[in-house]
């Protein structure tokens, strides 16, 4: 399937839960749903960097937190339309991916995990000193009740909904087409073997500075609109681990050299977390998460479609 | 500019004792990180883990936290041999530490922290010892015993580690690999018994930490996280694998930690290290004492 027409059908699956979603007009469908598709962004952000090239980033929740503020920001500065948000918070998170990586990147893989997991711990010391977006008080963001939007009156919270799933959808064709362009094979060299990639002029530092940054970008842009949906911000919930985990957690489980496992990664735990937090709690379904990512990456560390494919490879060689 | 002299001697010497406390945490890592190049991000949930013990034998039993922190030490030691073997089965063999492997670590982190809150919950544990309120006074300086006692005991923690290394074959086996695993093969001696005893041995050092972090300051589950930056900073900015040099770099982390805490307030404190660690990262890689 060339990217074209992987680009338009993508766009009518979305499409097509879009209209699927008016028709059952719950609005409970609206918040689960809009929570796992913004884990399907931030999953797929992770994975153009840490599955296509192997480095490992555990500050996922700074990214988000960093789009999610910068909303804050303009909410209180001058209030701009959500999408406009969106195109904010991807700047300024990517601006910060690259800066990170600029300084870090030249080095062993690890410290790079390690600076994300200590720019995390900075930014929400920033953010709590920072008394303009709330600080440790937090914000409130007084959400509008309907929205007019291409001639219609919408629920905000649908609203907030088609935008997510724009970008989900966005940030799937975007993992695709690096996966097959000449960028996407660059990463995988790095992530097979650095030094020989390095060698043989493969760009490396340039290479993994876009991938950082691109990465860091769509994980603002996941949580630009998060202000609006949850309606009070405090710098706890939005640099919560569990952004981190899950967005490391939902591509191991899936699978991380495509795609495909991200998205199948998301939608399971993701669901599966929605039905765990309703019925159990959020601490259990938190545990059962970072369980399951230890298992997989013991047992299964091609993830889902690892098994899927050596389940087949099995089969055609008795 | 007008310093009050004695806020700076006072900043100065908590500082100092708070850095002896920052090496402790640091020693683990530094055998982990900087000798066997394991990186094991998990390290401050296991301080958490030795601080949760401490408290729930202190408060049930009336045994002295730092007592007990040594008590358990062979535990500690033989989850830390566990863990390994797990690490060296799943992923060391397979050539996959670096993605998979880190990944691990995190799931561990998460999992101690979120097993800790569904035990105990989120509030705040404190620990009752005899040292705990009372301070020294040197003319102007005062020294709070939970301060002293701790870095005092982080820093005996220290020597013997250091002397541990340095004299023993054993310690000079870990040396040894950490320098050539290969050439320690072609020796007929085994780098993966030796990887397994060193880090069990960094992981009972988090025992010892934990019970000194509960003795310090009251702690709830993800108390640790704020460590994890910390520690890498220290571990980094003193260079790889150099003990030497990660106690200074923790006297130094920990001076500048206090200094900002006094003179900008506390919450600023935490972003020092992070500082500390993107300029050591941007200007000298190798660290102060690096080899």
């Amino acid at each position: 399937m060339n990217t074209t027409t992987f680009s338009l059908s993508a766009a009518a699956v979305g499409l097509a839960l879009l209209v699927f979603a008016h028709w059952l007009g719950v609005d409970y469908l609206y918040f689960a749903g809009y929570t796992i598709l913004q884990f399907i962004v931030l999953a797929t952000a992770w994975n153009i960097l840490g599955g296509y090239c192997g480095y490992v980033n555990f500050g996922s929740a700074a990214f988000f937190a960093i789009g999610a503020y910068s909303s804050v920001f303009w909410y209180k500065f001058y209030p701009l339309p959500v999408p406009v948000l969106i195109v904010f918070g991807a700047i300024v998170s990517g601006i910060i991916g690259l800066g990170t990586g600029y300084l870090t990147l030249r080095l062993r893989g690890a410290f790079f995990s390690i600076a994300t997991l200590a720019m995390a711990v900075v930014f929400q010391t920033l953010v709590v000193n920072w008394d303009y977006v709330g600080g440790s008080r937090g914000a409130y963001i007084i959400r509008p009740e309907t929205v007019e939007f291409a001639g219609l009156e919408v629920h905000y919270i649908e609203y907030l909904f088609a935008l997510m799933l724009a970008l989900a959808v966005i940030a799937l064709i975007t993992a695709r087409t690096i996966e097959r362009s000449q960028l996407g094979y660059g990463l995988a060299t790095i992530r097979d073997d650095e030094m020989a990639a390095e060698a043989c002029g493969v760009p490396t530092l340039r290479l993994k500075l876009i991938a950082t940054t691109l990465s860091g970008a769509f994980m603002g842009m996941a949580g630009a609109p998060f202000p609006y949906y949850i309606g009070y911000l405090q710098p706890q919930s939005a640099f919560g681990l569990e952004y981190a985990v899950n967005s490391i957690a939902m591509p191991m489980i899936g699978g991380t050299t495509t795609w495909l496992g991200p998205l199948i990664g998301s939608i399971l735990l993701g669901s599966a977390q929605q039905y765990a937090t309703v019925t159990i709690s959020s601490a259990v379904n938190l545990l059962i998460v970072g369980l399951m990512l230890v298992a997989f990456v013991i047992i299964a560390p091609n993830g889902l479609i690892g098994l899927v494919q050596e389940r087949r490879r099995a089969r055609k060689q008795p | 500019m007008d310093i009050s002299w004695d806020l700076l001697i006072n900043a100065i010497v908590a500082g100092l004792l708070l850095g002896g406390f920052y090496a402790a945490v640091t020693a683990g890592i530094s055998i982990s990180f900087g000798m066997l190049d394991i990186v094991n991000i998990a390290h401050p949930a296991f301080v958490i883990l030795g601080s949760y013990i401490a408290y729930y034998v202190n408060i049930n039993l009336g045994i002295d936290p730092i007592l007990v922190s040594i008590i358990v030490l062979p535990a500690f030691y033989a989850l830390g041999a566990l863990v390994y073997q797990v690490y060296y089965v799943s992923f060391e063999r397979r050539g996959q530490e670096s993605l998979r492997g880190l990944a691990f670590f995190f799931g561990l982190l998460f999992v101690t922290e979120v097993t800790l809150i569904l035990v105990f919950g989120v509030d705040y544990r404190y620990v009752d010892a005899a040292y705990i309120g009372p301070s020294l006074h040197f003319g102007m300086v005062e020294v709070p015993l939970r301060m002293l006692v701790p870095c005092v005991t982080a820093l005996a923690l220290f020597a013997a580690l250091e002397l541990f290394v340095g004299r023993t074959f054993i310690g000079r086996a870990i040396k040894a690999v950490s320098q050539d695993q290969l050439a320690l093969q072609l020796m007929a001696a085994d780098p993966i018994a030796i990887k397994r005893i060193a880090f069990g041995l960094s992981i009972a050092t988090a025992s010892i930490a934990g019970a000194l972090l509960i003795v310090i300051q009251p702690v709830e589950p993800s108390v640790g996280r704020d460590y994890i930056g910390r520690v890498f900073a220290i571990c980094v900015l003193g260079g790889l694998g150099s003990m030497p040099g990660a106690l200074i770099a923790a006297f130094l982390v920990g001076v500048v930690e206090s200094l900002t805490s006094t003179f900008y307030g506390p919450s600023w404190a935490p972003a020092v290290s992070f500082g500390f660690l993107l300029l050591t990262l941007a200007f000298r890689p190798a660290g102060l004492m690096g080899r």
